[in-house]
């Protein structure tokens, strides 16, 4: 799983049929000093996640589908928790 | 998934046959500012995309999800038609 942090909403109203009622989030996987690593993705939100909150999302396809509460469905990131704190300890 | 916008189309005659009628996609990932991100690529569609549409796309088995019961062997596929996405 990865830390990520929630930049925007997407809307689709052509979408495969298991996306209905989904809500799609553009996210943007954070280094540990919080900078931004590689390039945003989507995932679809699990939990009800804002923009700008830190979250932590699942990259694989059956426990996104899982956390979307529908099987075989053509998803592979799902954000599955909101996050409070991360402690590193060094 | 990820955002990309869809540049060309992909025709082969000679395929697995699991691939027979389905529509072959080249898409370009793209970033939140609608930049190209990284390389082109082959994604299979569901949803009736055409070139110069903003899509995304599931990687992963995951792709031929909207195929069932067919298992074509795919490992990327359009799954929605971007009307917009916000920036917070």
């Amino acid at each position: 799983m990865q830390i990520c942090r929630v930049i925007g909403t997407v809307v689709s109203t052509q979408k495969h049929r298991k996306f209905e009622g989904a809500k799609l989030m553009l996210v943007q996987p954070l280094n540990m000093d919080d900078s931004p690593r590689g390039n945003a993705l989507l995932a679809v939100d699990g939990v009800g996640a804002g923009v700008d909150e830190k979250v932590l999302v699942v990259l694989e396809g059956r426990a996104a589908g899982e956390a979307l509460g529908r099987k075989a469905a053509p998803v592979d990131a799902a954000i599955v928790g909101i996050i409070d704190t991360v402690t590193i300890d060094d | 998934m990820q955002l990309a916008r869809v540049i060309g189309d992909v025709v082969m005659t000679r395929k697995d046959e699991n691939l027979h009628g389905i529509k072959l996609l080249l898409v370009q990932p793209l970033t939140p500012d609608h930049q190209p991100a990284g390389r082109p690529l082959v994604a299979v569609d569901s949803v009736g995309a055409g070139v110069g549409e903003e899509v995304f796309f599931v990687r992963g088995k995951e792709a031929s999800f909207p195929f069932y019961p067919a298992e074509p062997p795919v490992d990327a596929g359009i799954v929605g038609i971007v009307d917009h996405w916000d920036l917070g």
